[in-house]
């Protein structure tokens, strides 16, 4: 079963009185345990699509159906507690909580889904481990350098084990150093936790790591290319 | 990482601003129980005053409050012995008593016939121990030990008068009053002499009644007191004038005369059975007075259904007591309406300024999956704690600059007073004033951050990631 799929969305926005479209007739199927770029110009509908997968926007049309979940009849609530279990946010600016600590940022979500103390003190050190950040635990992210910080990001995105990772432009504000570390590590992380891993970039490095690769132009998918993998892409 | 610490740390992200809005709520909260406290002692200080000069509660004849003024003989109390036996010895009151003394209450005209004038005046007669152990009433802990009256020890034709008494009967000099004016070309005197009728009257009676007086003719300052008596006619008692005191209200001090009770009681029932206009109680506390009352209408109805009386407590007799706390409550509350509009935009403000600030922190825990309602219990979690530490920090800088004042030696005259008090502010153990002000501000506090919460909450989690 697919992760992800995506049939018959649209999306308009309204600015101004005039009706803009952001994205048309897209059918997408993302394959789970995957590593999906979305690539595209500035515009493209990149992001647009991301927030729809994320459930953080809806569509004025057509159904998305995340981890065997139809999202589109979930109430506001429900969707939030629904992107709480099943999907991790990465984003371009890290967007950490700048009044808890590296270890807190990565042991919020567990909080918010009550899990035990000590399997909260697990997760959060393993994770902490994993992105080579056990030493910083106890720094705000006001002490740590760009790239830190996005490894905090994507430690606290995969906190609850979610079935999808999604990450937008993540690597935009890093040096191509660090940019390349970061891609390196998602997807280290995302064979380690067998996570469906989707985001957006124009970075060539990063469609060059991905499974498989999504184009969009003028809010329409143009190509969609399977790089590794015996399974088909479908759009 | 509760929600309650994590918005502690989010207070502490701007501490210029957070530390402006918790000083506004200490200083809005310490003003109200600083005047609170103020207002608090001036109605202690009233009830106090109240207590001591007529006690908690008065049996009087039915209709002597509303209509005994003009008559007070055809309202009086006969056989009130009898009505103070019952009342004191009751089971249910006795614990509850401290004084139960009668007095006599009428109108009449002074007059110094010597120096031809005279004025209209209202007459106190009273049981001078009795009154004496009603000074005593200390409920509320006011410093200082209240003065005995002038009668204590005098003989029985003695009197007290009003400053503004002395002066219209030209006594100022008799009782060597300072600051007691002289009207410059003095009135010439009408009557030069006691009518012949009216001193035969006086002399008989002073004879009769002051074994220990100065006599009809001796030294010191004298009045002639003009009454009705229960019958109709005119009788005139001779009065020592033993002190001249300033009763605080010009109304009173022109027209009050204080004298024994059994002079008084000679003077309008003469050989008639003396009777009383007034059986006052004084209780220990004033707590105790509806169960007093209830008691009192008790024994009205039964032991003592023979007497047309009637109880009241010192509220009714005294309109004035509740026009005042009336009129401090209002201002009490226009205050404190103003200090909690000020907190209500000051926390207001800040709350919006830092839902702006945070807007994409917002969208980034909604993103994560906190509900709208776990981000409105964020910022209003902010509201509590900003309002907890300045109710708290408020009511301890009340406390201490209450302490402060109350040491300082400072004195004022209220209104109706003679002499100056300590200026007193009552905010230790007022605990229903300190509790209610407390939750008072909290409620603003969070009452105020509510629509900034609820914008935050409602923000669309997208907009919100935009946000620059």
């Amino acid at each position: 079963m697919n992760t992800l799929t995506l049939t018959d969305v649209h999306k308009t926005y309204r600015l101004d009185k005039i009706d803009v479209p952001a994205l048309c007739d897209i059918n997408l199927n993302v394959r789970p345990q995957c590593f999906t770029v979305l690539s595209g110009t500035s515009g493209s509908g990149k992001t647009t699509l991301l927030n729809l997968i994320g459930c953080i926007d809806r569509p004025d049309r057509g159904e998305i159906m995340v981890a065997g979940q139809r999202v589109a009849a979930l109430s506001d609530d429900a969707l939030s507690d629904f992107r709480l279990r099943h999907i991790g946010f990465v984003f371009q600016n890290f967007n950490l909580l700048p009044v808890l600590t590296a270890y807190e940022n990565v042991e919020y979500p567990l909080l918010l889904i009550s899990t035990k103390p000590a399997a909260r003190r697990k997760r959060v050190q393993e994770l902490l481990s994993a992105v080579g950040l056990s030493r910083h635990a106890e720094h705000w992210p006001g002490q740590l350098s760009g790239g830190q910080r996005q490894r905090v990001a994507i430690a606290r995105a995969l906190a609850t084990a979610p079935e999808l990772v999604l990450a937008d432009e993540p690597t935009a504000n890093l040096d191509s150093h660090t940019g390349d570390a970061i891609i390196a590590l998602m997807r280290t992380m995302q064979r380690e936790y067998s996570a469906t891993f989707v985001f957006s970039s124009h970075d060539p490095k990063v469609l060059l790591a991905a499974d498989d690769a999504v184009q969009l132009k003028d809010g329409r998918i143009v190509s969609a290319t399977r790089r590794r993998g015996a399974e088909g892409l479908s759009s | 990482m509760s929600t309650l610490s994590l918005a502690l740390r989010n207070l502490q992200r701007n501490r210029r601003r957070s530390l402006a809005t918790l000083l506004a709520l200490v200083i809005g909260g310490a003003s109200i129980l600083l005047f609170g406290g103020y207002v608090q002692n001036i109605v202690y200080g009233m009830q106090t005053g109240y207590v001591r000069g007529g006690g908690h509660l008065q049996l009087q004849h039915r209709d002597y409050f509303l209509f005994g003024s003009a008559d007070p003989t055809a309202y009086g109390i006969a056989d009130y012995a009898h009505v103070i036996d019952v009342v004191a010895h009751d089971p249910v009151l006795a614990p509850l008593l401290t004084v139960v003394t009668p007095s006599l209450e009428f109108g009449g005209i002074a007059g110094n016939f010597a120096a031809g004038v005279s004025r209209t005046i209202f007459a106190s007669g009273i049981v001078v121990a009795d009154r004496n152990a009603m000074l005593r009433w200390n409920d509320y802990g006011f410093p200082g030990t209240p003065r005995m009256l002038a009668l204590t020890g005098s003989s029985a034709d003695a009197a007290v008068i009003g400053m503004g008494v002395a002066r219209v009967l030209r006594l100022c000099d008799a009782l060597h009053l300072e600051h007691c004016p002289q009207p410059q070309a003095a009135a010439p005197a009408t009557g030069a002499a006691l009518p012949q009728d009216v001193a035969l009257l006086t002399d008989r009676d002073s004879a009769a009644a002051a074994g220990t007086s100065t006599g009809a003719d001796g030294e010191g300052a004298r009045l002639e007191l003009l009454a009705a008596t229960v019958g109709g006619a005119p009788n005139v008692a001779r009065l020592n004038v033993v002190k001249a005191e300033a009763q605080g209200v010009k109304e009173a001090d022109d027209a009050y005369i204080e004298l024994h009770l059994n002079q008084a009681q000679r003077l309008l029932y003469g050989p008639a059975r003396p009777e009383v206009t007034a059986i006052a109680l004084q209780l220990h506390h004033t707590a105790e007075i509806p169960a007093a009352m209830a008691r009192l209408r008790q024994l009205i109805a039964t032991t003592l259904s023979g007497y047309p009386l009637a109880a009241y407590d010192f509220e009714t007799l005294n309109p004035y007591y509740g026009q005042t706390i009336g009129m401090f409550n209002a201002i009490f509350s226009f205050i404190s309406l103003l200090i909690a509009a000020i907190v209500l935009f000051t926390v207001g403000n800040t709350m919006n300024a830092a839902v702006v600030e945070r807007t994409v922190e917002i969208g980034t825990l909604r993103a994560m999956g906190v509900r709208r309602g776990g981000i409105r219990r964020l910022f209003v979690a902010e509201a509590v704690l900003l309002g907890v530490f300045g109710a708290v920090l408020g009511v301890l800088a009340a406390l201490a600059l209450a302490a402060l004042i109350n040491g300082s030696g400072l004195t004022w005259t209220p209104p109706g007073n003679v002499d100056p008090i300590h200026l007193h502010v009552r905010v230790w153990g007022e605990m229903r004033m300190l509790l209610g002000t407390a939750a008072g501000l909290l409620l603003v506090t969070v009452f105020s951050a509510w629509w900034p919460a609820r914008r935050a909450a409602r923000l669309q989690v997208v907009e919100a990631l935009r946000h620059v």
